[in-house]
């Protein structure tokens, strides 16, 4: 089954982004594909590189990072949410003047057009949030 | 696209409590380029986020409501509010805005694009739709 992933909510702050990520390595493992997972809400928070949980807690943004890179994962970044709360790559950067950077890699930022397409494309659409 | 899908967006928040009310709004504005069905439910709180005469300058935040007024012009026409959740927070249809739409299939007359719904018949819209977008 072709399945995509909306995550609402920041990472320690809320569970949904731990449900999502077992969600989503379990649905991998079980052989289904997962077209894309798209953070929007708080959920952008997701994909900040510069997160230095405690040595012995789990690190919520580099295990999204490993899983996309493990199995060519689509990770999408809303870009009007990201604006918001300061997650940045060097087109965002650029365009809004910034001096720094701080996406994860395996991470993207586009538009919520990539939402609606999941939902298009996919048999499934899993929201994570409140 | 050629596929047409069925489109809930299901509103269940206060508006300026939390930005989930702004943030859905800004995805059913884009997603109304991708022409699909598209079906909007209020309940819960979210039956005040189209309240009429808001005003939220002493929140500091901008009242984003009269843009919901523009949905008719995106041919986003079916609006769903819950029944009893307007009951259980003393509200009538009459105090929210009039959000309307023009028929284009009946001499583009102007009609109301909100309907009365009860819980059961939004657990039957939840069933008939593809995508069920929750925030």
């Amino acid at each position: 089954m072709k399945i995509s992933i909306q995550v609402n909510e920041g990472p320690y702050q809320h569970q949904s982004s731990d449900s999502a990520y077992n969600f989503a390595k379990a649905a991998v493992e079980k052989g289904h594909e997962i077209f894309r997972v798209f953070f929007y809400h708080d959920g952008v928070n997701n994909g900040t590189r510069l997160a230095s949980p405690p040595q012995d807690d789990r690190n919520v943004q580099q295990r999204w990072s490993d899983l996309a890179k493990e199995h060519e994962m689509d990770l999408v970044i809303c870009v009007a949410a990201a604006q918001r709360r300061g997650i940045v790559d060097d087109g965002e950067a650029e365009r809004n003047g910034k001096d720094a950077t701080n996406i994860m890699d395996g991470f993207r930022i586009s538009g919520l057009g990539q939402l609606i397409e999941a939902g298009i494309q996919s048999d499934r659409l899993v929201v994570f949030g409140d | 696209m050629s596929e047409i899908k069925k489109f809930l967006y299901v509103n269940r928040k206060a508006p300026y409590g939390t930005v989930y009310a702004l943030e859905s709004l800004e995805v059913v504005l884009i997603g109304a380029a991708f022409d699909q069905d598209v079906s909007l439910v209020f309940m819960d709180d979210g039956v005040f986020q189209i309240k009429k005469d808001q005003n939220s300058e002493a929140s500091g935040m901008k009242n984003f409501s009269p843009t919901y007024n523009a949905l008719g012009d995106y041919d986003v026409n079916k609006i769903y509010v819950e029944k009893e959740s307007l009951e259980a927070r003393g509200l009538t249809v009459d105090d929210l805005m009039a959000l309307t739409y023009e028929d284009e299939d009946d001499d583009w007359a102007e009609k109301s694009s909100i309907h009365l719904v009860s819980a059961d018949e939004i657990r039957d819209l939840m069933e008939e739709s593809d995508v069920v977008l929750s925030f």
